[in-house]
């Protein structure tokens, strides 16, 4: 076996990830911990300045409540993210989540990030939910309180989390590797928070050269948190439920500012608002197809037909938009100011979390106010915290939750002592930025709780020897064959990450209704694409690595390989089709009553077979 | 290349005890060359055009060329941060030139204070008040559920 080092580090609260729900658990952590004498440990794969979703920065916060003010309620939230889902969320979660987010941009706003105030001084609102901020910095800003409540101590950067370490069906760890010198890590802890995130290149993207990169949602976010909590044995949720943003094409700009703030229309190439041409179709996707805001998936379904049609290319109509908006100034003088501060904002969304969209306007020489421009539907991808609700099923809060939602502790998993938030966590979409933190917070403290009623739990060293050896087997590999061939990335005895993440997201593509397909599938294309997962499972034993980035990289394919086959089994257990704009099954192509329901699964360590289950859906209101 | 490294402005960091591109980048696509003392992107189509490495570079030495399968050439958008700003300069690909600043921090840059002020009502684990309410919340107590 490979030479490295084992290191041991024993917590009692340890956090995996460093975005913003780790952040959340980090602070709100760092404070019960001090109050109940525990020690709290936080491990990134990368360095939390930096890391996670929101590492580019973002240009607004799209989950703030405002009930201080008036503005809404809790339910209203509720409501919002109910009919936005199709039926399918769980109340008690997302209730949950919305009376605590306040408080978290509340801390935020003290912490130093710039939200834009009407001359008023009351927060500027993109849409009803959604407030402008400066947010280049948003990530320094929210790690470094992280940082600051823990300390640096307690804070291991650049370690990468392959596994869960299980004790009787407990977590009671993790064991995972660094990625800057040879050392393998075990963390050894009382509660553990799954926070690393949703899943990227599960599926091809759109673009497969040097954009390959230019994923929507980071391609770091690699389905670390939904292979942990799987091989934990945790129950998981709307693992079907993937999510595709329609976003500025290829550069994948955000379009929130443009349809919320700017209030933009997006026609086809002949000139047609889709919105408007296809409004019956929504007629067959009742009750959801009439409330509003249109619920997302429906939104992008009715912009799909236009382009199945042949009706493309898909304009956001900004031209329009900032024309209609600059005409409301009469005043010459004053309207020429209106544009040009109109033309800072359109810029600022870009450049504040998209930058590779500004660089396609300027290379494309875009000037919004002289010409619309192209909009398309991403490649699906995994993430609970925005319209999409993949994730861990866990325990609603004590004071509220259904009788059957709430199992000892907030936020906590089917499995005791793992908890999940954030992307993590499933089943309480659009939760964004803002609610993750909350969410980290809730499900921080409820593991503190679970750590000063619970005690150590030890792991054979044999069981973690097993899991090193494991671990570091592409190192062992490549040592071993790279003498077989004279190029290192083909040999016969070997298969190199980068391959094996092409041949899955091909395999996700065509069969489980990627972009080629049009989010099209069937029975009979999901069932062939699972016997084809099955061959790149065992393959995955063929894994080489080169280096320790390349480790990473093979771990993260192996994870992103788990999330694409719940995802597989959950979307053929569901025997309907229920979020049209995300994808279709072609045999099954309608919403079926008996179907509003949870669809879960779970692997089952000690036999390694996936049980499929439904679970009713109980309302808090 | 997304992110690319200028050879006459990359010194390697040789003041620092590592070099700050590989210790930001998100990916871990950021290297240094040992032999020429020069930092590279290890795999430039796992880029995300984050720009993290090109804000952090203590000698301006990194920029970004777009993706070079969708975006056509001769554009460029560097950022220059500050402690409380960003400016942005944007030049397309005929020659035109745009300025843009923003602010990003309102507080001194480290000094953000976890409870911000705040009061944590109960010390009670079980309660459903989290660290800093209800004040955080700006009411009396938390958000009424129903």
């Amino acid at each position: 076996m490979a030479n490295f080092e084992t290191v041991e580090v024993k917590t009692d609260v340890l956090i995996l990830g460093g975005g913003m729900s780790a952040c959340g658990a980090a602070v709100e952590a760092a404070h019960w911990a001090k109050k109940n004498n525990l020690k709290v440990t936080l491990v990134d794969k990368a360095a939390m300045d930096r890391s996670g979703a929101v590492a580019m920065g973002l240009s607004a916060i799209n989950q703030y409540v405002g009930v201080k003010d008036g503005q809404n309620s809790v339910e209203d939230y509720v409501d919002y993210v109910r009919n936005d889902l199709m039926g399918i969320t769980r109340e008690d979660l997302v209730a949950n989540i919305a009376r605590h987010v306040d408080s978290t941009v509340h801390l935020y706003e003290k912490w130093g990030l710039p939200i834009w105030k009407d001359a008023d001084g009351n927060y500027v609102h993109e849409g009803r939910w959604q407030l402008m901020i400066n947010g280049e910095s948003y990530k320094i800003i929210v790690a470094e309180a992280a940082k600051n409540a823990l300390g640096m101590d307690n804070i291991y950067e650049r370690v990468f989390i392959v596994e869960p370490l299980m004790k009787d069906g407990r977590c009671v760890g993790a064991v995972g590797f660094s990625v800057r010198e040879n050392k393998f890590y075990v963390f050894k802890a009382k509660a553990v928070i799954a926070a690393m995130g949703g899943a990227v290149h599960v599926f091809k993207p759109r673009s497969s050269g040097e954009g390959l990169g230019r994923s929507w949602y980071p391609p770091f976010n690699s389905g670390a948190s939904a292979y942990f909590t799987l091989k934990a044995g945790a129950e998981m949720t709307c693992q079907e439920v993937r999510f595709i943003p329609v976003r500025f094409k290829d550069a994948y700009g955000p379009v929130g500012a443009w349809f919320l703030l700017f209030k933009s229309r997006a026609t086809n190439g002949l000139g047609e608002n889709y919105m408007e041409t296809r409004r019956d179709e929504l007629e067959k996707w009742k009750p959801y197809g009439a409330v509003k805001p249109v619920p997302a998936n429906l939104r992008n379904w009715l912009m799909m037909l236009d382009v199945m049609e042949g009706k493309g290319p898909i304009y956001m109509r900004t031209e329009e938009a900032i024309g209609k908006l600059s005409e409301q100034v009469p005043d010459e003088k004053e309207r020429k100011k209106k544009l040009k501060e109109l033309e800072s904002e359109a810029w600022e969304d870009f450049l504040d979390m998209t930058i590779s969209q500004a660089i396609l306007w300027a290379a494309t020489n875009t000037a919004p106010e002289e010409k619309p421009s192209e909009i398309a539907a991403c490649e699906p991808y995994f993430i609970g915290s925005h319209s999409g609700a993949s994730g861990a099923w866990v325990s609603g809060p004590e004071d509220f939750a259904p009788k059957d939602y709430f199992w000892g502790y907030a936020n906590m998993t089917t499995v005791q002592g793992l908890f999940a938030c954030g992307d993590a966590s499933g089943a309480s979409s659009h939760k964004f930025s803002s609610g993750s933190h909350a969410e980290g917070r809730i499900a921080a403290k409820a593991a503190c709780a679970f750590a000063v009623d619970n005690g150590d739990a030890e792991v054979d060293a044999a069981k973690i020897e097993e899991l090193k050896t494991r671990i570091l087997l592409p190192i062992d590999l490549f040592e071993q064959h790279k003498g077989g061939s004279s190029d290192p990335e083909i040999n016969p005895e070997y298969m190199k990450p980068k391959m094996f993440m092409f041949r899955l997201q091909k395999i996700m593509d065509e069969y489980a209704g990627g972009v080629s397909t049009q989010f099209t599938t069937s029975k009979e294309l999901l069932d062939k694409g699972l016997e084809l997962l099955a061959f790149l499972n065992e393959d995955s034993e063929k894994l080489a690595a080169s280096s320790l980035h390349e480790l990473m990289r093979c771990w993260e394919n192996i994870h992103r390989m788990w999330q694409a086959e719940a995802h597989v089994r959950t979307i053929l257990f569901r025997e309907e089709t229920r979020w049209p704009g995300y994808y279709f099954r072609a045999d099954l192509p309608s919403m079926k009553d008996d179907w509003k329901v949870f669809a879960n699964c779970k692997w089952d360590p000690a036999s390694g077979n996936w049980e499929m289950m439904k679970r009713d859906i109980l309302p808090v209101y | 290349m997304p992110s690319y490294v200028i050879p006459d402005k990359c010194d390697g960091c040789k003041a620092l005890d590592k070099t700050a591109c590989q210790y930001i980048c998100p990916n871990d696509l950021m290297v240094l060359n040992k032999d020429t003392m020069k930092a590279y992107n290890q795999a430039p189509e796992m880029c995300w055009e984050c720009y993290s490495c090109v804000k952090i570079c203590p000698t301006q030495a990194i920029e970004v060329r777009g993706y070079a399968d969708f975006c056509p050439m001769g554009a460029s958008v560097t950022p220059m941060r500050s402690t409380d700003s960003i400016m942005w300069t944007v030049k397309f690909r005929n020659g035109m030139l745009k300025r843009f600043k923003f602010p990003i921090r309102t507080t001194p840059e480290g000094q953000a204070v976890p409870d911000g002020g705040y009061e944590t009502k109960s010390d009670d684990l079980k309660s459903p008040y989290l660290f800093t309410e209800p004040a955080s919340a700006g009411m009396d107590d938390l958000p009424p559920v129903k």
